[in-house]
């Protein structure tokens, strides 16, 4: 049987190296064959939202095609089709945090949840992840 | 499964949010039925002072409740939560024990090991 | 009995709290618990030979697993010729494996 691994993550886009390391682990953990359940808390709510969109570099001088870097929501995508089957990745938002954010317009594959929803995954996990914000 | 949620951050956004996030979070897990208790280290010992945040008002906005923290502990112990505070946090601090409320009840340092120990799952806010 | 996995992300120069990884695993170790700290993000800064303050001497003595998330070193300009005796590095996928192994405790600081 799939082992399954909870990763509880708070961290907004762009803000913290947390938020990359949680993304390494996911995808190492589903190459691995381990169905993973994700429940971003908080600022995390944001990775998903649906109207990020790449930028231009005026700094650097180079056009978005030049740039060729993906948004969160292209990460969160990326990790998604990883998942999509067996195995699984299952990405909750905690919905009272996508409210109080706006941020309730996601990508597809995400759904929303909440505190008893992340307490089930962890019951039901082999192990459970809690990668805090600072 | 037995969880233990070890909080640090303190006064993160606590004026934005309505209340401590990890606390409330606490406090919802409990609700749903976890087997929980709640360890205060670093600056989250503060908690365990007895505080009232003020209001605040911006503009014609004012936010008028506030996160209380106290308010959280006692509600956690309420449900059968154990609620830690780490004595030597409280020290480093300056913290007189007389300040602090009695739902948060003191540990050392020396005995966080055992309370991983005694705890299936360990949670690090 | 139980493994523990304590994930360090906090490097000493920015944090005052690197001790609370060290004493807890110090602590599980003198209960003869199997102890790996996984440093990762700004926590490799503290694998130097050279650096002040660093956790690592006081860990490897204590028979604790110290181990370096290979991508954070190089991402920082790290070789594996400055790297403290003590400490290995190691993939996310080994992490991986720490975390996923049965019975194991994480903790992610």
């Amino acid at each position: 049987m799939a082992q399954t691994l909870t990763v509880a993550i708070m961290d907004a886009p762009y803000e913290a190296a947390a938020s990359t390391t949680a993304f390494r682990i996911i995808a190492s953990a589903l190459r691995k064959g381990i169905d993973v359940n994700v429940f971003a808390y908080e600022g995390a709510v944001s990775l998903t939202m649906k109207g990020q969109a790449p930028h231009a570099n005026p700094v650097k001088g180079t056009t978005v095609e030049e740039e060729d870097h993906p948004t969160t929501k292209d990460i969160v995508s990326a990790l998604v089709a990883l998942g999509a089957e067996a195995p699984r990745l299952t990405w909750v938002n905690c919905g009272l945090c996508v409210d109080e954010r706006g941020a309730g317009d996601w990508i597809d594959g995400v759904k929303r949840g909440g505190p008893a929803d992340f307490l089930k995954m962890a019951e039901g996990s082999s192990a459970t992840l809690v990668i805090p914000t600072k | 499964m037995r969880i233990l949620n070890i909080v640090e951050s303190a006064y993160r956004a606590t004026l934005e949010e309505q209340d401590d996030t990890v606390l409330w979070l606490s406090r919802a897990l409990r609700n749903a039925g976890a087997d929980l208790t709640v360890l205060l280290r670093g600056n989250a010992v503060s908690y365990a002072v007895q505080q009232a945040c003020p209001t605040l008002s911006l503009g014609a906005l004012t936010i008028q409740h506030p996160a209380q923290p106290n308010d959280d502990l006692a509600k956690l112990r309420a449900k059968g939560a154990a609620v830690f505070v780490v004595q030597e946090d409280l020290d480093d601090r300056g913290i007189d024990k007389q300040r602090c409320v009695e739902a948060a009840q003191p540990v050392r340092r020396a005995e966080i090991a055992t309370l991983l120990e005694e705890h299936d799952q360990i949670w690090h806010w | 009995m139980s493994d523990y996995v304590l994930i360090e992300s906090r490097d000493p120069f920015d944090s005052a709290d690197t001790g609370f990884v060290a004493d807890t695993a110090e602590a599980l170790r003198a209960r003869g618990r199997d102890v790996t700290v996984y440093l990762v993000q700004n926590a490799v800064l503290a694998t130097r030979a050279g650096a002040r303050g660093s956790q690592v001497p006081r860990l490897a003595k204590a028979g604790v697993t110290v181990l370096a998330d290979d991508f954070s070193l190089r991402e920082r300009g790290i070789e594996a010729g400055e790297i403290a005796g003590g400490v290995r590095p190691a993939s996310i996928d080994a992490l991986v494996d720490l975390v996923m192994r049965p019975g194991a405790k994480t903790l992610w600081h």
